[in-house]
């Protein structure tokens, strides 16, 4: 089972029990057993018919428009519901200590990320990792989500304001800036993070977590806010990474982006380049130390959440993931 | 005869590890993840197709009927974990016996070329009575039962989920 990033424009139809992709000039077989997501890029006419295949196939899909930006995905209906899940997460949510004893590893493992990610370049300043360790210290402390918030703000903020450092292109970076982005770096990390969200989107419906029940992010945020929760912790380790290298190694420069007056985003050749090392990379295995097996980054995130599922049926105190490799 | 009805699955998973019992009975199942599960569901699809008479009875699902000679067939892959398809098709004889059908087992390994013909004691009825009891104790337990440690954990679908 794969991932499947379709750049091309056509149709995407049922043939007898399996896929065709059907272009101007070609039809592609793709067989249903073998997908597991599909990213569409390109301009796709889709029918009930396959729609319906694929939910019966538990496949994801989603959509990304003109410029890259994620539009949405389809999310099948649930095949793995467990009432006992759902009531967990709801308490879970309801009692400020529970919640924010979830949401607080979030932030401390997103600024664990942080933190291992500047550690790499040894031209930044140890000040630095001294400030961010008081703000991953501060977390722990906080007692409303909002101020739980407020500093993993003020983490990111230091951290953007790095990038300068790490980045050896010249980019003209101050800032993030979202919605829509408004340089090369704001442009990729964009669309680079909504690659790691659609990773945990998938990895969500695998299991019985609902993905509207969230604890840093409000469940009314978002449809899949616990994606974004759980795409916190993923976003440097799995992202930013990738983001250095690819721009760093000159696989990514400015000819691969289009900037408008006020906005910024990654061409198609761009887009290609980025989804392929994203794929290589969440194919990668690593050994893990309890399992004593190795594990795609892309099964890490499931990890994550069988471990979140641990910690509400009272198991295991949750403990967010750390880079150990 | 407790309600809701005890499948035969929660009778195979409480000799083989009740936690797993308590998390599928809590609906957390994690076979979709199992290569061995798909397997074993291909093998259930594609044997017998000839004489394929699945019946099934709110949770009591029968493999293979044979009515006229009185025999139920449970199809499974291999024999690691023999002691759990031995009550399982304990259990559905137990199960016919009490709303007064008279039946025999056979359990079929059509990859090892293999059957094997079970019947139900005195002492199977005890210890199935006993079971059932147990079963219904501990899925209604608040906590999931600790994690078994035992050699065939390696295989279970669950795996990722116990050690992770």
């Amino acid at each position: 089972m794969k991932d499947y990033y379709i750049f091309k424009s056509g149709r995407i139809s049922r043939k007898d029990n399996s896929i065709v992709m059907e272009t101007e000039d070609t039809k592609i077989p793709i067989p249903v057993n073998d997908i597991d997501n599909l990213y569409l890029f390109g301009e796709i006419d889709l029918n009930t018919r396959v729609i319906n295949f694929f939910a019966k196939n538990g496949i994801l899909v989603h959509f990304f428009n003109y410029y890259g930006w994620w539009t949405g995905s389809f999310y099948p209906r649930e095949n793995l519901v467990s009432g006992e899940i759902i009531v967990r997460q709801v308490e879970h949510y309801l009692d400020i200590k529970k919640r924010l004893e979830i949401a607080k590893e979030f932030v401390y493992s997103a600024i664990d990320g942080f933190i291992k990610n500047i550690k790499k370049y040894p031209n930044i300043d140890d000040s630095n990792i001294a400030t961010m360790n008081n703000f991953s210290a501060l977390a722990l402390e906080q007692d409303t989500i909002a101020s739980l918030m407020g500093i993993e703000g003020n983490a990111r903020e230091l951290y953007y304001a790095l990038f300068p450092q790490i980045i050896k292109q010249e980019i003209e970076f101050t800032k993030r800036v979202k919605h829509p982005p408004d340089n090369m770096l704001n442009a990729i990390i964009s669309f680079v993070n909504s690659l790691i969200y659609t990773a945990v989107i998938k990895e969500i419906y695998r299991t019985q977590l609902n993905p509207t029940i969230s604890y840093l992010h409000e469940p009314s945020y978002r449809r899949f806010s616990l994606a974004l929760d759980v795409a916190e912790i993923f976003k440097p380790i799995y992202g930013d990474r990738l983001i250095f290298d690819l721009l760093n190694n000159r696989e990514l420069t400015d000819k691969h982006f289009d900037k408008e007056l006020n906005y910024c985003y990654l061409k198609e050749n761009g887009r290609k380049i980025v989804v392929k090392s994203f794929d290589e990379k969440m194919n990668n295995t690593i050994m893990h130390k309890k399992l004593k097996r190795k594990v795609s980054y892309s099964r890490i995130i499931r990890l994550e959440l069988y471990k979140i599922i641990k910690h509400l049926l009272k198991e295991e105190p949750y403990r967010a993931f750390k880079i150990w490799w | 005869m407790q309600n809701p009805i005890i499948t035969g699955t929660q009778v195979a998973y409480y000799i083989v590890c009740q936690r797993k019992l308590w998390l599928f009975s809590k609906n957390i199942s994690m076979e979709h993840t199992s290569e061995l599960v798909e397997i074993g569901k291909l093998i259930h699809e594609n044997s017998y197709q000839r004489k394929r008479k699945e019946i099934n009875l709110e949770g009591i699902k029968i493999d293979l009927l044979e009515a006229k000679r009185g025999l139920i067939h449970e199809v499974k892959k291999s024999k690691s974990l023999e002691e759990s398809h031995l009550w399982q098709i304990k259990y559905y004889i137990y199960y016919f016996k009490n709303i007064g059908i008279q039946i025999e087992g056979i359990i079929d390994y059509p990859k090892l070329r293999k059957r094997e013909r079970v019947s139900l004691s005195l002492e199977d009825t005890c210890f199935i009575e006993k079971t059932l009891m147990d079963i219904d104790r501990i899925i209604r337990k608040p906590e999931a039962p600790t994690i078994i440690n035992k050699p065939y954990c390696k295989k279970c679908s669950y795996y990722e989920f116990c050690y992770c």
